[in-house]
């Protein structure tokens, strides 16, 4: 393979919402920037299968990183989304007690959300909870009202940061796993992949699951990722309206439990339940676990319906050990080798606040931060033609007449924004990459229809045969071959594509 | 926008949509408009290359493709108007419709009656929740129609289906015939959901092992699909632990049921009924929205298209009916499904056509039986039944009770007293033997 | 002589009698479980000289579709269905096809035409 050389200031490793997060804020100052990635497309990991919450800040422990982050980002998500063009709702979070027992545990949150600086927390009785949710169970006695928590997009946050700092300067390289990185004198000095060298300044580590991994590479392994499991329903649209806002059980020492909540999208999303599995591939989901979370989330809403199930999936958090919390900061013994890492829950909501503080922290281990005057910090959100009114619809189908074929009819998604999802600044080049995009196949038929039809826009747009087409790269190839290749008969010559001629048969 | 007004506005041209709307015309409906979201006229049929379709109607065995050119014609022919490409966003309960397409981009259609005949979609993964992984590799077994004969692309090699569904029987004969190794079906149910000559033709004929009481339990394969676990299940449909066993492949078919899709109708604010999923009708084939009316697979899922078709074609006579003032007296009696039977379409008849026309009563079984009766029943009485030497889940009931069987006074008490039509099934041996009425 | 007992399902209506058939030397002797004479017609069809029609797709070239849909005109014997099939597959049409031509004659030697099912304009007759 033909390796190439390049040069920069800092290499960020991982593109999920926290790598993507610190490429974006960087992409401020006049430094280069290689953010790297092992998956074929940003938000891939544990970005892509969470819960997609903006947690208020009551959880965690006054003083950790994960108090300090939580409450910070959560007041940046007004303003990051508006500027990034991505989905947020502040709907506001009720943690909900179903028994008598688990009232104090109210208070005991309310406590320590004071403590964390979270604004307007209050204990609310049956009657306020009936009415902000009049699916709840009739198991419900009290609840903690957050009114900063609410809901976000994951996936679109990390697509935007992403298209943003590659808008602003930020070099991607996508299906680029870490293979090697090179100390000099205490110093990290070159990070290498399987096509790509790359000499650097600095380097953050915001590679997820696989950090621990990552900092053994410079010797400084000083954590442990242990990948915890959960598993999730995503319901239709139909049972969007059983919650209204997140709904959380009263939470165990593992986990904030299982969690009933609308989505940005309108879904009911439900999920998830907490297993530490073995190794970072584990992706599946179990009929244990899922009865484990449907029974879970009944608790509190019990009218659930199992047949608007849409699909199942199971995402990974990344807990460090042996803290247990975010590892934030320099490696031992590698001062421009910083983390971002152990980034699990409510990492979402803290990512935009971590991008600042790596930033600052570069900053400390001696990168030059000066201002850019060309920073764009606006990524227009993409045109949806769900989103439009009629009057906007017909100029856009007027304009360029793709925007009037749609192309997914559950979610209503025209070829127009298929074509464009395909050509903007950061690489789509999956099925995967077109639904997290412009959520064709993500509704209630999960692509029976429109799957078809997006490899075809798919192979047409980016030049290549329909059967090279992935679902999410590597070797998911959607199909396996062109049909009529099997021929059977023994006149030894149909091996060779296309030797008959025109309505001619050797048969 | 471009603003159109029409008699009847057809959703769909597909088998039921291309039916309907012939049918309004001839029956005196104006203008009729029928609108697609695809390239091409015919819905589903386009991709459904076997034969066995119009035995019934036709006399003829066609293809897919042939079924559907034969009613594109007699829609031609009856000076239907036609509109590809068009997708449909709404419909009000105004029957004001909202469409779009590429060339004249959005549309308000004023129609006096519309047909709903959007069809089904299938159900896919999530719908029956098989653990394990998700890679590429798990279609639904129409997806993979649609690539293998209308594309041109094989999206396996070595395939397991689970469902045996008619969908997926005949993706088995046809990916076994493009080339591929089709190592099992699986059927939850203790018997086959689809009919019994694809059993014989797409399974038997091509060895092709049939698991009655199994089902998929864990998908295996990071990016593409590796295997499937699959085990026995019990009374409760639940897997019987120890008895999985793991069949490598690289393709997992679904055919495992259809959803009629009724988005537009819900938005309409059409009544569904929770057993069908689809709209509650009456005999003229109107929802419960007045001027609007379903036929099809968007009704309740067909076996055949032969009663696809007779279906339509009375959605499309109610229409032109409605459209032209000649639609029957409100006053209606409801059926019900009794002892044995699952459903009944429609759940509404009208007393005036009880008197008037012959009115025919679609319904499914629970579960397979041979001689027996299937009755209609009003007020505990008998009114009509017909001898079946054999009743299955897998092949739609047809009960066509003669005009006058039932005077319209008779039903019309019958209602007012909070009674039903039933339909049920009996064992032959204890109800009376012999031809029609008893 | 050699003497068996074979099964089968009868699929001439829906009701899907299981057929027992006792045949000698190759021949049906007789034939038990059918409902009705079509059933025993059947059994005798299907056992000594069983036959299929075949469906299937024709590649082509220039078409609306890259393939037309394609039957065999009458049923053909069953033996004869892979090679059936490997003609159709060996074979490569130019659009435009009009529905029931016939694209194989005497396919595999059968005396049986392999007939479009659908007719394929070229492609820019119609929009893709």
């Amino acid at each position: 393979m033909n390796r190439r050389t390049i040069r920069t200031d800092v290499v960020v490793i991982g593109a999920g919402v926290v790598g993507t997060g610190i490429a974006r804020e960087l992409s401020r100052y006049d430094v280069d920037v290689v953010l790297v990635e092992r998956e074929a497309d940003v938000a891939w990991g544990t970005t892509k299968a969470n819960t997609a919450l903006v947690h208020a800040g009551y959880d965690a422990d006054p003083g950790t990183n994960k108090a300090r982050f939580n409450v910070a980002g959560n007041a940046m998500y007004p303003r990051i989304t508006q500027e990034l063009g991505v989905m947020y709702k502040n709907t506001g979070t009720l943690v909900v007690a179903t028994a008598p027992d688990q009232v104090p545990h109210l208070n005991e949150l309310l406590e320590r959300g004071k403590a964390n600086g979270v604004p307007g927390l209050e204990i609310i009785g049956r009657e306020r909870i009936v009415e902000l949710e009049p699916f709840i169970s009739s198991d419900a006695i009290a609840a903690l009202w957050a009114p900063t928590g609410g809901i976000t997009s994951p996936w679109e946050l990390a697509i935007a940061y992403a298209e943003n700092a590659v808008d602003n300067g930020v070099t991607i390289l996508l299906s680029s796993p870490v293979t090697a990185i090179d100390v000099e004198g205490g110093r990290a000095v070159r990070v290498h992949t399987p096509d790509t060298t790359i000499d650097t300044q600095f380097v953050v580590n915001a590679a997820g699951l696989f950090a621990d991994e990552i900092a053994g590479m410079v010797g400084a392994r000083d954590f442990n990722i242990v990948p915890r499991k959960g598993e999730y329903y995503l319901l239709d649209k139909r049972a969007g309206h059983l919650a209204r806002h997140p709904l959380f059980p009263v939470p165990t020492a593992f986990s904030k439990g299982i969690v009933v909540t609308p989505t940005v999208d309108g879904n009911l999303l439900v999920g998830p339940n907490s297993q530490v599995v073995e190794g970072t591939s584990d992706l599946d989901t179990t009929a244990a676990g899922l009865d484990e979370v449907i029974t879970g989330a009944r608790r509190l809403v019990p009218s659930i319906p199992l047949r608007d199930n849409i699909t199942n999936f199971a995402g990974l958090r990344a807990t460090a050990q042996p803290s247990g919390d975010f590892v934030i900061g320099p490696a031992n013994g590698v001062p421009n080798f910083i983390n971002a890492a152990g980034i699990q829950s409510p990492g979402l909501t803290a990512a935009p606040a971590i991008a600042l503080e790596i930033v600052n922290l570069l900053g400390e281990a001696g990168l030059k931060l000066v201002e850019k005057p060309d920073f764009n910090p606006i990524r227009p959100r993409p045109a949806r033609f769900e989103e439009m009114d009629d009057d906007q619809r017909s100029a856009a189908a007027a304009r360029d007449s793709r925007w009037g074929h749609i192309i997914c009819r559950c979610e209503s998604v025209t070829e127009g924004e298929i074509v464009e999802a395909l050509h903007r600044s950061v690489p789509c080049t999956t099925l995967d990459g077109i639904k997290f995009r412009t959520r064709a196949g993500a509704g209630r038929c999960q692509g029976g229809f429109c799957g078809p039809r997006v490899v075809a826009i798919i192979a047409r747009e980016l030049g290549i045969s329909p059967d090279a087409v992935t679902k999410k790269g590597g070797t998911s190839r959607v199909l396996v071959g062109p049909g009529k290749q099997q021929c059977s008969c023994s006149c030894g010559k149909c091996a060779d594509e296309g030797h008959v001629g025109e309505g001619e048969t050797h048969a | 926008m471009r603003k159109i007004e029409c008699d009847v506005a057809v959703i769909g041209a597909g088998p039921a949509g291309l039916a309907a709307a012939a049918k309004a015309k001839e029956q005196g409906a104006q203008r009729v408009l029928l609108m697609d979201r695809d390239r091409e006229l015919g819905g589903i049929l386009n991709q459904c290359i076997h034969n066995g379709f119009g035995l019934q109607l036709l006399a003829e065995e066609m293809t897919g493709p042939q079924y559907a050119e034969y009613f594109i014609e007699e829609a031609k022919k009856a000076g239907v108007e036609m509109m590809l490409h068009t997708m449909v966003l709404n419909v009000g309960a105004d029957r004001k419709i909202h469409a779009i397409n590429e060339h004249e981009g959005l549309m308000e259609i004023q129609a006096k009656a519309v047909v709903m005949a959007m069809g089904a979609r299938e159900r896919n993964r999530g719908g029956v929740v098989i653990p394990g992984a998700r890679p590429a590799g798990v279609f639904t077994a129409g997806a993979a129609q649609r690539y293998v004969n209308m594309e041109g692309y094989m999206p396996g090699k070595r395939v397991v289906v689970l469902g045996s569904g008619d969908i997926g029987l005949i993706m088995a004969r046809r990916m076994t015939w493009e080339g591929a190794k089709v190592e099992a079906v699986l059927e939850i149910m203790p018997f086959p959901s689809g009919l019994t000559r694809n059993i014989v033709q797409c399974l038997e004929d091509q060895g092709i092992p049939l698991y009655l009481g199994h089902t998929v339990t864990r998908v295996h394969g990071k990016d593409r699909v590796e295997a499937v676990t699959v085990s026995k299940v019990g009374a409760d449909f639940r897997p019987i632990p120890g008895t999985e066993w793991v069949i490598p492949c690289d393709t997992l078919l679904l055919s495992i049921g259809l959803i009629p899709e009724n988005e537009l109708t819900l938005e309409a604010g059409g009544k569904l009924d929770s057993v069908t999923n689809g709209p509650v009708v009456d005999d003229e084939m109107s929802t419960s929205i007045p001027g609007v009316f379903a036929c099809g697979n968007v009704v309740h899922i067909h076996d055949l298209v032969d009663n696809v078709t007779r279906e339509a074609w009375a959605a499309g006579e109610g229409a032109a009916r409605f459209v032209t003032g000649r639609q029957p007296s409100g006053q209606t009696i409801s059926t019900a499904a009794g002892e044995g039977i699952r459903y009944v379409v429609p759940q509404i008849v009208h007393t005036d056509n009880l008197e008037a026309r012959d009115v025919r009563l679609s319904m499914r079984v629970t579960a397979p039986a041979d001689r027996v009766r299937v009755e209609a029943v009003l007020e505990d009485e008998v009114v009509y039944s017909k001898a079946e030497r054999v009743v299955r889940p897998a092949e739609m009931v047809a009960l066509t009770i003669p005009k006058g069987t039932v005077s319209r006074e008779a039903a019309q008490a019958a209602a007012a007293a909070g009674h039903k039509l039933v339909v049920r099934v009996t064992k032959r041996d204890t109800a009376a033997q012999g031809g029609n009425k008893s | 002589m050699s003497a068996e007992t074979r099964e089968l399902t009868c699929i001439v209506c829906p009701v899907g009698c299981r057929l027992k058939a006792e045949m000698v030397d190759g021949k049906v002797t007789s034939v038990e479980g059918n409902g009705c004479k079509r059933g025993a017609q059947y059994a005798l069809d299907e056992l000594c000289a069983p036959k299929r029609t075949v469906t299937s797709t024709v590649r082509v070239s220039g078409g609306f579709l890259p393939l037309v849909p394609v039957k065999s005109a009458q049923p053909v014997p069953k033996e004869k269905i892979a090679e059936v099939l490997a003609a159709i597959c060996a074979t490569q049409l130019t659009a435009p096809v009009k529905g029931g031509q016939v694209v194989i004659a005497n396919v595999a030697g059968t005396g049986i035409d392999i007939v479009a099912s659908r007719s394929m304009p070229v492609a820019e007759a119609a929009q893709a």
